[in-house]
């Protein structure tokens, strides 16, 4: 196991550098840069700007330097914020977000699988409608929509939390975006769980467990669950990679000082240097949670093994 | 036990009462984004502006109404050829660890924006002093600027030329001092919480971006004692709506911009909370006017004209613009702006004058004039865009639509880059008509639409040499009546107009044309 985590960590490493390389000269193909907007620049000041940043340098020069900071874990300096490197912006910026996606994913994972399980184990009863209900509701309601409507209903008309803010981190404040990004998590969790278990519960071990006399919980928990969580782990990876790093809208309209917004800003602003630390952080989190599902396969399915 | 949960009782109690005391002085601010730097020399947004405008003080200042006032120069006078200001600093201006703001610091600073390794966006605010241009370009060094430091307290510009709106531009940003001292001990870290030292009426006390700026009031700042709140928080509200929300539950007190397709449903519910009036800018489309067939004048206005401008700020804005026939917006005293004549005519006449125009060019049915509109992503853009192609129909004229990225739309159009039609918009770096015709100067580098006219240039430039408000008004309106009246060296559709709301608990915010709104004049219940 240990050797296949080794592995994995080392081919990690030119996974990452292709990435680099292809983002870097993706986003650089783009048209304009991160000095064109509404109010030209007179062109003196813009050489004057693309000097300070070194863009008017030849761009394989460019590449190069970027990868040296790399290496040196510097990943430049903002463009659009120029008093922060991205290093500093991502510091303050994605303990928020991971704060917050963590809590969702936890919740998600938590309170999904139980719901999927009651859904299963209660198969075309009313829990299990309701169960459905919740999930194709909570995964087709876009969280654009969910989001203003949780402002209007419990901040504005019933004042239980603030509208928006971070308010330094107190627990009121969070209550809105987490509830926010669980919920079409939760119920795709909900579903995967359903589906997976009530496979689980017609499969010949259960079959077998019954005839053995085993109890209904020790069936359930012991040997149902535990095959129908796989589905459930191979979403959670990459789910897990898209919720650490944070969602454009839920920061946007919670006003939340995480990384989401760097996705789609950044690159509007063609912010090179931004881009391309949310590329990097992006694909760490995937590759890094992609391996914890690996791992936790053989955790789980006896039948998986890596050595 | 029973003291204890008493006390804790009176504990909190007092808490309580501290905290709302506190909240009462302090006002919430939403800004429409965070800035790009708090290096004043460093900046060009409106957002920044505000904090900016808190933080320092230049020579001169706005007031509540954005008319000059006196700011750090106590006073000044100006020479008999109009070149050369000097200005007399306030003895008892005070940065905010306690030094001296010196005739120095300002040296300093003038400097220290038009030198290329600043690469300060608008150094060209300095533009009309000696030398400026040729440091920005690296031909001369900054110690050549025309600012000179006679004693601590009396500084002396000299510009190339007579220039009438000086003072205004003097109340941009990039013009304000920073504290020479502060900057060569923290370098580039000198805007850092802690390390920045200001001369207005508020500090910086912490920033977290995408969350909030703290700003406290100034105790040494000189007029202290009429600075009624004690602190500012700038909050980004890049969410508009959610900004809103945010109004009506108390959590802002007042925000710089509000969906306006929400407008009739706020002021049911907030009243005169919400602010509406005309603001210095221009919504604007330019023709490609040195490619057939957007080289004829004849054709431009009849293309122009066929617009229904009222639709557009009526319909597609939501009474949010204004409808625009000249490049100069109304609000500068004195200039009267200048329209194309058939400005005055009902939309019907215009059509079928239009119509005419198109029919004598030799476009018809068979030969429909076909043109692209270019404009960068916008729900209102893209409306807009939307409501000219249907409006240019019924003349036969094909129009397809082309929208980009900001970015990419702006880096297209300074490259001149081949097109038919492209959005465009101008809101007034300081108030002054100069500053929106200029945009129609032979190579200037935002003449979108390659505009030539030697006649146009001469009277630009007659008018920048000419010290008398009254003549050189007369001039520009001759040059814009020339320009923008008769040859549509840009198609100008709409008026900007500012859009705030701002609760009833705050006073001494003023509406004005600037849209300009110094912190240090507001106070809250």
């Amino acid at each position: 196991m240990l050797r296949f985590v080794l592995k994995r960590f080392l081919t990690a490493i030119p996974t990452l550098f292709l990435i680099v390389t292809i983002s870097f000269f993706l986003m650089r193909i783009a048209p304009g840069g991160p000095f064109a907007q509404e109010k030209p620049l007179n062109p003196v000041v813009k050489a004057n700007l693309e000097r300070l940043y070194q863009l008017d340098l030849p761009l394989w020069q460019q590449y190069l330097n970027y990868l040296k900071g790399l290496l040196r874990l510097d990943f430049g300096p903002s463009f659009t914020r120029p008093e922060f490197t991205v290093a500093e912006l991502f510091s303050t910026g994605l303990p928020i977000s991971i704060q917050l996606g963590a809590t969702a994913l936890a919740l998600a994972l938590v309170v999904g699988s139980a719901l999927g399980v009651l859904a299963a184990l209660r198969q075309n009863k009313p829990a299990d409608y309701a169960v459905i209900t919740l999930a194709t509701a909570g995964s087709t309601i876009p969280n654009f929509v969910v989001a203003p409507v949780f402002q209007l209903v419990f901040a504005l008309s019933l004042k239980w939390f603030p509208v928006g803010g971070w308010g330094d981190g107190a627990w009121v404040n969070k209550v809105g975006p987490i509830l926010v990004l669980t919920l079409p998590q939760l119920a795709i969790v909900a579903r995967l769980m359903r589906g997976s278990m009530i496979e689980a519960m017609r499969s010949h071990h259960i079959r077998t467990a019954r005839a053995m006399g085993l109890s209904d919980w020790s069936i359930v928990v012991r040997h149902a669950m535990r095959g129908a969580l796989m589905p459930i782990l191979s979403y959670a990876g990459p789910a897990a990679a898209a919720l650490l790093t944070g969602s454009i809208i839920v920061e946007t309209v919670f006003g939340i000082p995480g990384i989401g917004r760097y996705f789609v800003d950044a690159a509007l602003a063609r912010d090179y240097t931004i881009v391309m630390g949310t590329v990097i952080v992006v694909a760490i989190f995937t590759i890094l949670f992609n391996l914890i599902v690996d791992v936790l396969y053989a955790v789980v399915d006896p039948r998986v093994r890596y050595d | 036990m029973t003291l204890s949960f008493k006390s804790l009782l009176l504990c909190s109690a007092l808490v309580l009462a501290g905290t709302q005391a506190f909240a009462a002085g302090t006002l919430n601010r939403g800004n429409t984004g965070d800035p790009e730097s708090l290096d004043p020399h460093k900046t060009s947004t409106v957002q920044e502006a505000n904090i900016l405008r808190d933080l320092f003080e230049g020579l001169v200042a706005h007031d509540a109404n954005a008319n000059i006032m006196p700011g750090a120069a106590e006073s000044w006078t100006v020479s008999e050829d109009g070149k050369v200001y000097t200005f007399k600093l306030r003895a008892d201006g005070k940065w905010s660890d306690g030094t001296p703001v010196t005739a120095d610091d300002f040296v300093f600073s003038l400097r220290r924006v038009v030198s290329p390794e600043t690469a300060a966006e608008y150094a060209y605010m300095l533009a009309p002093i000696v030398n400026a241009e040729a440091i920005t370009a690296g031909e001369k060094k900054p110690e050549e600027l025309g600012v000179k430091a006679i004693d601590a307290t009396t500084l002396e510009v000299t510009l190339n030329a007579v220039t009438p709106y000086f003072l205004e531009m003097l109340t941009h940003q990039a013009t304000y001092a920073v504290s020479k001292a502060n900057v060569e001990k923290f370098g580039a870290d000198f805007t850092k919480p802690g390390n920045l030292v200001s001369n207005g009426a508020f500090t910086l006390t912490s920033f977290v971006p995408n969350d909030k700026i703290v700003l406290t009031k100034n105790p040494l700042f000189h007029d202290a004692a009429n600075v009624s709140l004690d602190a500012i928080n700038y909050i980004p509200t890049e969410d508009r709506s959610a900004a809103i929300k945010r109004f009506e539950a108390g959590e802002l007190d007042m925000n710089d911009d509000f969906p306006t397709e929400q407008l009739t449903d706020m002021k049911a519910k907030f009243g005169d909370q919400v602010k509406i009036g005309p603001y210095l800018g221009t919504y604007y489309y330019v023709f490609k006017t040195d490619k057939a067939p957007w080289d004829n004048v004849e054709l431009r206005n009849a293309v122009s004209m066929a617009i229904d401008r009222d639709y557009l700020a009526e319909e597609v804005w939501q009474n949010t613009m204004l409808p625009g026939y000249s490049f100069v917006p109304p609000g500068i005293d004195g200039f009267t702006a200048q329209a194309p004549e058939w400005a005055a005519l009902p939309q019907i006449d215009r059509e079928d004058k239009a119509a005419e125009v198109l029919a004598k060019l030799g476009y018809g049915p068979d030969n429909p004039l076909k043109m692209e509109i270019r404009f960068n992503t916008s729900e209102n853009h893209n409306n807009t865009a939307v409501a000219i192609q249907e409006q240019l129909k019924p003349l036969g004229i094909e129009v397809s639509l082309l929208n980009t990225d900001a970015s990419t739309h702006y880096a297209y159009l300074e490259q001149h880059g081949d097109m038919d039609m492209a959005r465009a918009g101008w809101i007034a770096d300081y108030k002054d008509p100069e500053n929106f015709l200029a945009l129609c100067k032979t190579g200037a580098g935002n003449n979108y639409a390659v505009y030539s006219n030697a006649e146009y240039d001469a009277l630009l430039a007659e008018a920048a040499g000419t010290a008398d408000q009254a003549a050189r008004f007369r001039l520009l309106e001759q040059a814009e009546a020339i320009g923008v009246a008769r040859d549509q060296c840009v198609v100008p559709l709409m008026f900007y107009s500012f859009h705030s709301i701002v609760s009833d608990k705050v006073k001494g915010w003023e509406p004005n044309v600037m849209d300009i709104h110094p912190t240090r004049f507001m106070s809250k219940d």
